[in-house]
């Protein structure tokens, strides 16, 4: 194999030759946004466009915490992020384990109804459920965001999905122990399903970081605006700051950016597993 | 008996947000698109008025909706094949035995998919300046005379597929990646035995077992290109001249701008009626294929 290798160098300078110009095409955009956003104001704005700033700055950071607020967005779309994860984690790793592991009338035809109502795009109820919000007060305020999403079908069916390998032995050893149902999920499942809770944690995270249609219907003061509902905005008052706009896309597409590297292997996993249900 | 009320009592919470926060919903948005619901009416209920078919009838009427829903079927029609023919190339690539440094590509081609859509849709918007952006200027050393990208109702729509793909295809290679990694390589063996050439492996052997993949993932990704929402909404603002108003940016001003949440309901229901036509279509033809 090696020999052959060596005497066909044009195909794999090809291939590789390809996939460099792919990977450029790819990371270019995000780079020069990280390189925009040093730059002083009106820097960018010249043809033909810098690379690199004369002399890096971060005043562009400086003015957006200082006069656009964006501490408190960041703020927010942590407060959000997190709570979103823990909540419908919670609640999705219980169901799935629930509807792969333990039996009660109806499970198999529930599950079925949920797998079905996943070709019903989430937008097709956003007008009622803000009206049901607005209802509950939780227009404009945190809970607009995140008590719609503190459970999720993709999230159980995820859960489920790992959990049927389960073996039942292991269940059942436990109860022969005498331990309670909520003890065995406690200490005996969570441990199992750990890899697919940290896959979910991931998806759910950078999933709710990332979410605009909603949060944008939802939140209409702005002191509770998410990140990409405050750079939305903000990207159409200040058409013309492409440095200071460079570094607000930099604050939110970093953090997500940051821990998609760090935990890359959980989320392609999840990726996969998501994509085998047919 | 003890252990099916434990069972309950996991699955009752998810269960009740789902109910409650999207069943709920999903019914009521029927129940609300026969009714004249506006901002009179969220001032006062006494207001609402049951109007039957109305709201169907009149956005039936409505030239935006029509170029709304053309300008989305021209964004599907246009951005779905070449979404995945980017995605199969580069998993095509990433899986030859020649490519080095495998795990970088994957990482690099895969990362636009965890970004942020907009931010990154307001990097694109300056990057498709007329003036100053580097679109332009990468063109103008190949010889192509500037465009106007986003401020052309020719090129709005071409612009906004460009960054859809770049963002998405990641997502899809990796699936067919993997499809390809499954494939054993006794069966490519077998072929080069008999004599067979690279892309007459490719057409016996490739395809075949790739195509059950191939139309999963063109039958979420078109479900999913029908969504376009915040592309127009932070580039173009549906504009120039309309071009590039999705049904989603249609429904979003509808309802949240002119606060007609009867007439948005029936945008939101015409477009899901619309993809799952469109999808129970093309699981009868993957099937047919299969059992052909």
């Amino acid at each position: 194999m090696a020999i052959r290798r060596v005497t066909r160098p044009l195909p794999a300078l090809l291939v590789n030759g390809l996939l460099l110009g792919g990977a450029t095409v790819t990371l270019f955009p995000l780079v020069w946004m990280v390189s925009v956003s040093l730059m002083s104001p009106g820097e960018a704005s010249v043809f033909p466009p810098p690379l690199l700033p004369g002399r890096p700055t971060f005043a562009n950071y400086r003015e957006l915490f200082a006069h656009v607020g964006m501490g408190r967005y960041l703020l927010n779309s942590v407060i959000l992020t997190a709570a979103v994860t823990l909540v419908s984690l919670t609640f999705n790793v219980g169901a799935g384990y629930a509807f792969a592991k333990l039996r009660f009338a109806g499970r198999d035809r529930i599950f079925r109804i949920l797998l079905a109502a996943l070709v019903i795009p989430s937008q097709v109820a956003m007008v009622p459920l803000f009206l049901l919000l607005k209802q509950l007060a939780l227009v404009n305020t945190y809970g607009g965001v995140i008590v719609p999403a503190m459970a999720s079908i993709f999230g159980i069916f995820l859960v489920r999905q790992y959990a049927l390998s389960v073996p039942d032995d292991l269940l059942e050893a436990a109860r022969i122990d005498g331990a309670s149902e909520l003890r065995i999920f406690r200490s005996v499942i969570v441990p199992v399903l750990s890899p697919i809770i940290v896959t979910l944690a991931v998806f759910t995270s950078l999933g709710a970081w990332n979410d605009f249609m909603w949060p944008l219907i939802v939140l209409g003061d702005s002191d509770v605006y998410t990140l990409p509902v405050a750079l939305a905005s903000l990207s159409r008052e200040h058409v013309q700051d492409n440095e200071l706009m460079m570094a607000g896309s930099v604050l939110t597409i970093l953090p997500v950016l940051l821990v998609f590297l760090v935990l890359q292997r959980y989320y392609i996993q999840g990726l996969m597993l998501g994509s085998v249900k047919e | 008996m003890r252990r099916a009320a434990a069972a309950w009592c996991f699955v009752a919470p998810a269960l009740l947000v789902i109910a409650v926060f999207f069943f709920v919903p999903v019914v009521a948005a029927l129940a609300l698109s026969f009714t004249d619901f506006d901002i009179y009416a969220l001032a006062d209920s006494r207001n609402l008025r049951v109007v039957g078919l109305r709201n169907y009838a009149e956005l039936l009427r409505t030239p935006l909706f029509w170029q709304a829903f053309g300008n989305t079927l021209y964004f599907v029609v246009v951005g779905v094949p070449v979404s995945i023919a980017v995605s199969f190339t580069a998993a095509l690539l990433l899986h030859s035995r020649l490519v080095r440094f495998q795990a970088f590509f994957r990482t690099a081609l895969f990362a636009p998919v965890v970004t942020t859509l907009v931010a990154v849709a307001v990097i694109w918007r300056y990057l498709f300046n007329p003036h100053y952006g580097w679109l332009n200027y990468a063109l103008g050393r190949l010889g192509v005379s500037p465009i106007d990208w986003l401020g052309d109702p020719h090129w709005a729509m071409p612009a906004i597929i460009v960054l859809a793909v770049w963002k998405n295809f990641g997502y899809n290679m990796i699936i067919l990646l993997a499809g390809l990694q499954s494939i054993p390589e006794q069966l490519y063996e077998a072929a080069r035995i008999d004599g067979a050439s690279v892309w007459r492996q490719f057409r016996h052997v490739t395809l075949p077992v790739l195509a059950p993949i191939l139309a999963m993932v063109n039958i979420l990704t078109i479900a999913g290109y029908f969504q376009l929402f915040a592309e127009p909404y932070v580039m173009t603002q549906g504009g120039p001249l309309q071009s590039t108003v999705s049904v989603l940016y249609f429904m979003y001003e509808e309802g949240f701008k002119w606060w007609n949440l009867g007439s948005a309901s029936a945008v939101a229901f015409v477009l899901f009626l619309f993809i799952f036509c469109v999808t129970a279509l093309q699981l009868r033809l993957a099937r047919w294929q299969s059992a052909a």
